[in-house]
């Protein structure tokens, strides 16, 4: 497989490595102060563990550590290995920082 | 087959001869010493027969022309027995011109560089090739294992799992060993391979596999227009089919279109050729997976050359031209040596100048066959009949005067020194003998679709030419010519150019492709004739899959073209099937009254050829097996004798040991106590370490770490810990604060990396709107921990004097930049793992030897000592400072006796599952340490936790030894370990129970902080 690294061009897959569903977002359980909220740990149980597993288009986190270290955004189709769009994370290269809460 | 039909016959070829008298025929001409070479022909072929070249097989002394292959020369000098069959033990013979030879499997060369079941067909002879023969005892032509042929009644498929299924306790001691030594192909050397393997990465626009007619016109229309192509042929010359065909293309003869060909292709420098190259595979995104045997063609490759070259080619178009491969016929008999398949046979007249037999008989369904007769014919050979199941001569022989005789070869007469007759047997029963001593066989042809089948396309079943074609190819492969079914030389040629005119142009080739190079439209017609009844006969012949075997199948319900692999091992040998597959199914498929189309083929999986674990390996081998990482203080430890440890791909100086020292723990002991007592030295570079930036640096700790780093003041360290989100400890390390917007973060050497990766998904991915950089600098410093009571004093010999070293000055914990003698300046850290009185001195990493250096000299007049690793962890276990074996990916911060530092006032990765009702629960095994009661006793890590006096076993365990040591401060061995409650138990007795080595011992649970426990010493 080859992943159209946004900074590298294309490389091949040994370069990278896979995390998996990008969808899954980190719960915000706690508040400025500290307190945690009662369903954090609700909040968190998803996010950790829960997983779809498509059979088609998914939207995958994979990391390019054998070449920029940016952490992207692959639309992969599960059955097929076909690629069709690599997006960087919104904190990926050297940019100035994102606005909170930015897409990935 | 790309083939070119002979229609007419080469004005200047004067039959050719045999050379009837090879002694009298060398003393003639002194440029063709045949020596042996009873079946070579006179003239012809493409061998050059002014470089002879001598060989052996079994030992006996063979010569052979440049541009023979082994089984070329072999039939050149009229080798008929070359091999033993896998399980009955029959005598083989050579069978096939090409890569899909099951017989012929010999042993090359010797030595450390004997590779078995190598193809003869595809071994290029070189002068002092030495081949053995395999699978026979105590010789090929008296084979005692030929036994099994008598009993082969019995042993029909399924046959060893009927039979040896009882006593199970047998099969592994008895039946397995004695099957596997009577059933087998060659032996492995046993030693190491001496030659090497290389890998390598090519790209191009358009790949070609395959050199015939359609890839030799594919390469030069993509070539033409300007395209970026690589064409690979497995063959050690181009031409492909064209090699062993006579004819015409755009009107000159085949051999003189060849040459004109090649010339145009050498000159367009666009086109890489690769001969003597595989693709064995097709993989995601266009990369296809290649064998280039550089060296396989000489005894021992050059100085400084692979043997072999394993190739990944990236492509954004590929035109597979692969040809196809002629299909046995199912007879009785088809197995004798003598046999042989019709293309076969015509390749070893064109191409090789080797005639097969004096009386050459065919046995065809198609019209094919045919030509190998009228080859045969035309080099002078006598062709003994043409048994055509059809009864037709086809359209373009009926000129030749070749006898036809309509029916089925029902029998072969012969033994191991090759077929002496058949017998023909008519519609109706009747039969007749036939005096012949090579049979030719064509059951038709099968396109060469394997790569277009390994991302799961199913091939397609076509009645017209018998054969399955190319289905759903890989993106960017189009399969043209005889692999994709058509296989005349004129559709070979048409298509092979127009696939790669239209892949160059896809690929922004502005060029022009060229003409499309005219030949014969020759027609090919067949009518299946899947098995001739009336003794066994096979079906693959590699692994000795008969006929009767698949009925066998069938019969007892392996109906499943998978389930009929597994049942009866056809097509599971190394072949893989390539001459079997089709014949197999198509017989089951006869026993089951399906069509073939709708039996289907098994799937088919990449290697397409054999591909040695070697070549799989490359460079990856021995001391080169994983990348090595050195530390910056390597090479003078290493002058020093140190002895290294591998930590990951780091070389660690484990100990140093000096003369007169027993054994490693005399040293480590020396040098644990002479950083206890004095001063010593350690290269800790390999820590992982984080060059941390931005406004927003502290906020970004505070969310990664379970303590607060944005509190640190600037010129501090500070111990922090890391969960993964799942609340269990991830890593722990120092990290330091070098200005408001600047720390040093530092990680464990196993997790330096994934800690790299975490850190930049937190800053990318979950908190992308905080200003904070990370670089990693593991590689860039040379980091040494000076530890013990004279450190200071060192530091003083090695540090400029202006630099205030003092408590007050350089507070425990305390950091900063310091200028050392002579004006260069290192950072200091004040932190200690070995409980001593300890610096960290960091310098770029080009100056981790001289450092090393200056440390002995400044440390000189204290005795300093430099110590390894395992002293390291020695001092760390007696200080009761986790590691390694307590951060095991199963422990909670509160287990690590660390739970207080987990702060309430923030979010940060793991706090909110780090509350879950298991990771909290009271009875968790926490870090303490362990004594033996008996202080002469040694401890040993792994050692299961018991309660005196209960039974061991799952419900009395309690926990494990994790880090063990003798502590020569204590003078006994002492451990951590992992206990249920174990904070609540310190001073109770359990046992250490070690059933792996039969130990089984009491043992007191205490604290783990062995030594120094209110930590005055390094606060010093």
């Amino acid at each position: 497989m080859r992943i159209a690294c946004p900074f590298c061009g294309e490389r091949e897959l040994g370069e990278f490595t896979y995390l998996g569903d990008a969808a899954p977002k980190r719960p915000l359980a706690f508040a400025a102060d500290g307190a945690e909220q009662p369903d954090a740990q609700d909040l968190f149980f998803d996010y950790v563990y829960l997983r779809d597993n498509i059979a088609g288009d998914m939207n995958e986190r994979w990391y390019h550590g054998g070449g920029c270290r940016s952490w992207l955004t692959v639309t992969r189709n599960t059955t097929t290995h076909e690629i069709k769009a690599v997006r960087a994370a919104p904190g990926a290269g050297a940019q100035k920082p994102a606005k909170a809460g930015a897409i990935s | 087959m790309s083939g070119t039909r002979t229609g007419r016959i080469s004005g200047d070829a004067a039959p050719l001869a045999f050379n009837e008298n090879p002694a009298a025929d060398s003393r003639q001409s002194r440029s063709v010493p045949a020596g042996t070479q009873s079946h070579r022909l006179s003239s012809g072929g493409q061998i050059d027969r002014k470089h002879p070249l001598g060989f052996t097989f079994d030992g006996k002394k063979m010569v052979g022309f440049a541009g023979d292959t082994l089984a070329s020369a072999l039939v050149a000098n009229g080798v008929k027995l070359v091999g033993r069959s896998f399980k009955y033990h029959r005598p083989r013979g050579i069978l096939t011109a090409g890569a899909e030879e099951p017989n012929a499997l010999v042993e090359l060369r010797g030595g450390a560089r004997r590779e078995p079941n190598t193809r003869a067909t595809t071994a290029e002879l070189y002068d002092g090739l030495a081949a053995q023969s395999q699978n026979r005892w105590p010789s090929l032509r008296h084979d005692v294992m030929a036994v099994n042929s008598l009993f082969s009644p019995i042993f029909v498929a399924g046959f060893y799992y009927k039979t040896f299924m009882w006593p199970a306790k047998l099969w592994e001691k008895l039946y397995e060993p004695a099957i596997r030594r009577a059933a087998g192909l060659g032996k492995a050397s046993g030693e190491a391979d001496p030659d090497h393997y290389e890998k390598a990465w090519a790209h191009c626009d358009v790949l070609v596999v395959g050199s015939g007619p359609a890839g030799l016109a594919a390469a030069l229309a993509a070539g033409r227009a300007g395209a970026r192509v690589i064409l690979a042929e497995e063959d050690s010359r181009l031409g492909g089919r064209l090699l062993s065909e006579t004819g015409e293309i755009d009107g000159k003869p085949v051999a003189e279109w060849l040459a004109d060909a090649q010339r145009e292709i050498a000159g367009l420098t666009n086109i890489r050729i690769m001969t003597r190259t595989a693709v064995f595979g097709v993989y995601d995104g266009g990369t296809y997976g290649a064998l280039e045997r550089v060296n396989d063609h000489v005894a021992v490759p050059p100085a400084h050359q692979p043997r072999q070259r394993l190739w990944r080619i990236v492509a954004k178009h590929a035109v597979v031209a692969a040809g196809a491969i002629e299909r046995p016929l199912v007879f009785p008999g088809n197995d004798r040596p003598g046999v042989m398949m019709a293309s076969a046979v015509r390749s070893y007249i064109n191409r090789f100048a080797a005639m097969p037999g004096r009386q050459v008989a065919l046995f065809t369904n198609n019209d094919d066959g045919w030509r190998t007769a009228e080859a045969v014919q035309r080099a002078g050979g006598a062709v003994a009949g043409v048994i055509d199941s059809r009864g037709v001569v086809p359209e373009g022989y009926r000129g030749l005067n070749l006898r036809l005789l309509s029916g089925v070869v029902s029998e072969v007469n012969g033994g191991v020194d090759g077929v002496r007759g058949i017998v023909v047997r008519d519609a109706g029963g009747r039969t007749q003998q036939i005096e012949a001593d090579c049979l030719a066989m064509s059951g038709g042809w099968n396109p060469n679709v394997a790569l277009s089948s390994f991302q799961r396309g199913r091939p397609a079943w076509r009645d017209d030419i018998a054969a399955f074609v190319p289905g759903q190819c890989p993106p960017g492969m189009v399969m043209v010519g005889a692999a994709g079914g058509d296989f005349s030389l004129a559709a070979c040629l048409r298509e092979g150019h127009a696939a790669g005119a239209v892949a160059a142009k896809d690929c922004g080739a502005k060029g022009m492709a060229g003409e499309v190079p005219r030949g014969d439209d020759e027609g090919f017609a067949i009518k299946p004739l899947w098995h001739v009844e009336g003794g066994k006969a096979f079906v693959d012949f590699q692994h000795d899959v008969t006929a009767s075997d698949v009925k066998l199948a069938q019969r007892e319900g392996f109906e499943s073209v998978e389930h009929l692999k597994r049942y009866t091992t056809l097509g599971m040998a190394t072949d893989q099937g390539k001459l079997s597959n089709v014949n197999g199914l198509a017989l089951m498929a006869e026993a089951t009254g399906r069509d073939i189309a709708d039996t289907g083929t098994t799937i088919y999986r990449p290697p397409y050829a054999p591909v040695a674990i070697g070549a799989l390996a490359g460079h990856h081998r021995d001391e080169n097996f994983h990348a090595w990482r050195l530390t910056p203080s390597h090479h003078w430890a290493a002058a020093r004798g140190a002895v290294f440890v591998d930590t990951g791909l780091w070389k660690r100086a484990q100990w140093y040991p000096v003369a007169g020292e027993k054994d490693w723990l005399e040293s480590v002991t020396r040098e644990v106590l002479a950083v206890r007592n004095g001063v010593g030295f350690c290269d800790v570079s390999t820590l992982g370490k984080v060059d941390v930036r931005g406004p927003d640096a502290g906020t970004f700790l505070d969310r990664l770490y379970i303590n607060t780093f944005s509190s640190l003041a600037v010129g501090k360290a500070r111990y922090g810990l890391m969960l993964r989100e799942d609340g269990l400890v991830y890593d722990d390390g120092t990290t330091s604060r070098l200005a408001e917007d600047h720390y040093f973060l530092t990680t464990t050497t196993a997790k330096a990396g994934p800690a790299m990766q975490h850190l930049e998904f937190c800053r990318q991915v979950l908190w992308p709107e905080l200003d904070v950089q990370l670089t990693s600098v593991t590689d860039q410093w040379a980091q040494f921990s000076i530890a013990g009571p004279n450190t200071r004093d060192l530091l003083k010999n090695l540090c400029d004097p202006s630099e205030d070293l003092s408590n007050e000055g350089f507070p425990f914990m305390g950091v900063r930049e310091v200028a050392l003698r002579g004006g260069m300046r290192a950072r200091l850290y004040r932190i200690s793992f070995s409980g001593e009185m300890a610096f960290e001195i960091g310098v770029p990493a080009r100056y981790g030897e001289a450092m090393a250096e200056n440390l002995m000299r400044a440390g000189a007049e204290f005795d300093v000592t430099p110590y390894g690793t395992e002293a390291l962890g020695v001092m760390r276990i007696e200080k009761g400072h986790v590691a390694g074996p307590e951060l095991s990916g199963t422990t909670t911060a509160d287990d690590l006796g660390l739970g207080k530092m987990m702060s309430k006032k923030k979010d940060y990765i793991g706090r909110a599952m780090a509350g879950r009702e298991a990771l909290i629960a009271p009875d968790r095994q926490v870090v303490v340490g362990i004594k033996p009661v008996n202080k002469a006793n040694r401890l040993r890590s792994g050692a299961h936790i018991i309660p005196k006096g209960a039974a061991p076993g799952p419900d009395t365990d309690q926990g494990y030894l994790t880090s063990v040591c003798y502590s020569p401060m204590l003078g006994h061995w002492i451990a951590l370990a992992l206990v249920e409650r174990g904070r609540e138990r310190h001073g109770e007795i359990v046992r250490a129970y070690d059933p792996l080595r039969g130990e089984d011992m009491e043992v007191e649970i205490t604290s783990p902080v062995f030594y120094d426990p209110e930590g005055g010493r390094q606060r010093g």
